[in-house]
């Protein structure tokens, strides 16, 4: 059960060797988080990853989780639930993808929109029916401002977090009142390994602030989290920008 | 999304402290057949007893299970007025039997800070007053009660059984409590004579309350915790006894024994978010202790006054805005004088914005397995549960209070660390053995239950 704090003591991982997903797990462990699932292709990042929150006190399980292959989720993720009552769900899955090779390469781009957004569609609700039914938890769900609006440098990234982002916050209107909370949380440009090589934007952050974000949105029961807070302001403005300014911004 | 199931009763629920809401089916039984149906029939989440719903935490609530509201069940079966005793059903509140009792000269035994708790729940969190360095809780005062067990069977508990003494602060896990015998305490009035004094620190207020307490059958001191250097620990210490009906002035003789609670309008739906700052709790802190009177003896207060003075504006608990609130009470033995100091000055140092904060000393401990009073010093204090960094310091001051050999109060617990529960609550493993041969199935589950693993 999650404290009056929103702290969770069961946490499942979807996406587990992301870096921000792992940064969130092991601040809630530092919390109430004494049971944890680490979701994701098996490999040696995952053990990894396992081992490493595993070394902080915490019972890890990994499973074996393919956001493409969403045939698979109903049964993979549903039978987590019947071992014991999740808390919280985080979905931090999510591929870059390489903008101007994904233009000239259809097929790549079309593996970006599966992932982001048809794997998280397929995997999100599963999970908030198995939430539902246990009558309470919270659905973490990682958007990105890239979705606020689509840029020229990354509109095949960001139509697909725009589309996750639509599909939270409706699936959030949908469960309201059932015990089950849904919160939209979305990072700027986040320094992790997807971003390593890449020219950095302004008001960059770090997974630890996001983690901490997450943290404090839990405990406020928010809906929408900006990490950090300022983007709030900053998109709300650019959102306004009429496109042909917003074209020739440096973005 | 579609209803998880065909109940209409499916709603989300909190304790009084508002925080960490779980969805629940609630069904109100209005016969003990209904509710012995309803528990045989509740699913595999379980289901849990609700009363008026005053435990501050997490321990009515039932996520994705079933919630028995118990106050269908609400008859007084018999009122024995010459000997003082009162059989009812478990859904009855103590208001209810206030109104009944007094005017017949009898007054319930034990009574918390709010009348809207029902009997149910005064035996499921083995409540206690500002008389149990004197009287003990509230189940010490109960012969007998009757149980609806994990099976839909009712059996019969005696005081003195262990099937009672783990009922008794068992918070509802060992069943369904659906009515009880109570002794009840003779009264000539519904007036308190009250005597009030002012402590400069914690350690007057300490002294003072150790030399002079047994001299009253209610004793609290409400302290200042924002007061800090050596202020900290300044009080208001509250003492009184039930007026006898010769210290009545003549006009209150007309009707000594009426009971008539005032009421003011209920507290708005929706309050703004940190109205109760620092600053205005200290600015209210300051008026309260400038107000008390340095020293009176014998004024005369009616019984709702003295011990429900909240009760009079209902859903006062909105007040905290829509995070909630966390109510925090522990003790810690006698001898441990140097425990309680260390948490008042860390509050204190902290400036935890609490305008209710509540010392009393507790008498002989009580046979309840998970029963929370010990004889020593108990502190209560509410604080908004948005307030920065909170989680962390109440688990730093858990530590100090376990290691003191104290514990903390499971019917206003909201956020407390499992792992603490067998240091604080030694006869944990037979109530759990009980509970295992008892319910198997674990019908009998609570968000309280889930949390700390009881």
């Amino acid at each position: 059960m999650k404290d009056a704090f929103g702290a969770p003591q069961s946490l499942l991982v979807l996406g587990g060797t992301s870096e921000i997903g792992l940064a969130t797990a092991r601040r809630l462990v530092a919390r109430r988080t004494r049971t944890v699932w680490l979701a994701g292709r098996p490999s040696p990042a995952l053990t990894a990853a396992a081992q490493s929150l595993r070394d902080l006190g915490a019972e890890v399980h990994t499973v074996p989780f393919d956001a493409l292959d969403t045939a698979s989720h109903e049964e993979r993720l549903g039978k987590l639930f019947t071992e014991g009552d999740i808390d919280m769900v985080l979905l931090a899955f999510g591929v870059l993808g390489d903008q101007t090779h994904d233009e000239d390469e259809p097929l790549a781009a079309v593996r970006v929109a599966q992932t982001n957004y048809t794997g998280a569609v397929s995997a999100g609700l599963v999970c908030a029916k198995a939430l539902q039914s246990q009558g309470h938890g919270s659905l973490v769900v990682l958007s990105s401002v890239a979705g606020e609006r689509a840029r020229r440098a990354n509109f095949i990234y960001g139509s697909s977090k725009a589309g996750l982002d639509a599909f939270a916050q409706g699936l959030g209107d949908a469960l309201h009142g059932t015990g089950v909370h849904v919160m939209v949380v979305r990072p700027g440009f986040v320094r992790t390994k997807m971003t390593r090589g890449l020219a950095e934007a302004p008001l960059a952050t770090t997974p630890e602030a996001v983690a901490l974000a997450v943290e404090l949105g839990l405990r406020r029961r928010a809906e929408t989290v900006w990490v950090p807070g300022a983007l709030r302001v900053v998109m709300s403005a650019l959102r306004h920008v009429p496109r042909p300014l917003f074209r020739r911004l440096p973005l | 999304m579609a209803a998880p199931t065909d109940f209409p009763d499916v709603v989300p629920m909190t304790g009084w402290g508002r925080t960490a809401p779980t969805l629940a089916c609630v069904i109100r039984p209005r016969s003990y057949e209904e509710a012995a149906a309803t528990v045989r029939s509740c699913g595999p989440r379980g289901s849990i007893a609700r009363g008026l719903g005053r435990a501050y935490g997490d321990a009515a609530q039932n996520a994705g299970g079933v919630v028995l509201d118990m106050t269908g069940l609400d008859r007084i079966r018999s009122i024995d007025t010459t000997r003082g005793i009162v059989v009812c059903d478990a859904g009855v509140s103590l208001h209810r039997l206030m109104e009944v009792l007094l005017p017949l000269g009898w007054f319930v035994p034990v009574t918390p800070g709010t009348r809207y708790v029902t009997v149910g729940g005064a035996i499921g969190a083995d409540i206690h007053g500002k008389n149990h360095h004197v009287s003990g809780s509230f189940s010490r005062h109960v012969t007998s009660l009757r149980l609806l067990t994990a099976d839909g069977g009712v059996r019969s508990a005696a005081r003195g059984t262990e099937l009672f003494d783990a009922t008794a602060g068992g918070m509802g896990l060992t069943g369904v409590i659906l009515s009880a015998t109570i002794e009840l305490l003779p009264v000539e009035t519904s007036l308190m004579s009250v005597d009030t004094e002012r402590a400069t620190d914690l350690d007057d207020l300490m002294t003072r309350l150790t030399a002079t307490d047994h001299r009253y059958r209610y004793s609290v001191a409400w302290i200042d915790l924002l007061a800090r250097g050596a202020a900290t620990g300044r009080a208001v210490l509250t003492r009184g006894d039930h007026a006898a009906y010769d210290a009545l002035p003549r006009r209150a003789r007309r009707a000594p024994l009426a009971f008539r609670p005032g009421q003011l309008p209920a507290a708005p739906a929706y309050v703004p978010e940190g109205l109760l700052g620092r600053t205005t709790v200290g600015l209210f802190n300051e008026l309260w202790y400038r107000k008390a009177p340095r020293r009176s003896t014998g004024r005369l207060q009616r019984l709702s006054a003295f011990f429900h003075p909240l009760d009079g504006v209902p859903h006062w608990n909105r007040v905290y805005g829509r995070s909630g609130f966390v109510q925090y009470q522990f003790v810690v033995g006698y001898g441990q004088e140097d425990a309680l100091r260390q948490v008042v000055r860390r509050i204190a140092r902290r400036g935890c914005p609490s305008f209710l904060a509540v010392l009393k000393r507790f008498g002989e401990g009580d046979p309840g397995w998970l029963s929370f009073p010990m004889p020593g010093w108990t502190l209560a204090l509410d604080i908004p549960a948005n307030l920065s960094g909170l989680g962390v310091f109440l688990d730093e001051l858990d530590e100090v209070v376990a290691s003191a050999g104290g514990r903390v109060y499971l019917a206003k617990d909201s956020r407390m660390r499992p792992e603490l529960l067998a240091a604080m609550y030694p006869r944990l493993a037979d109530f759990r053995a009980l509970r295992a041969e008892l319910d198997p199935r674990s019908v009998f589950r609570s968000d309280l239950s889930r949390r700390l693993g009881l």
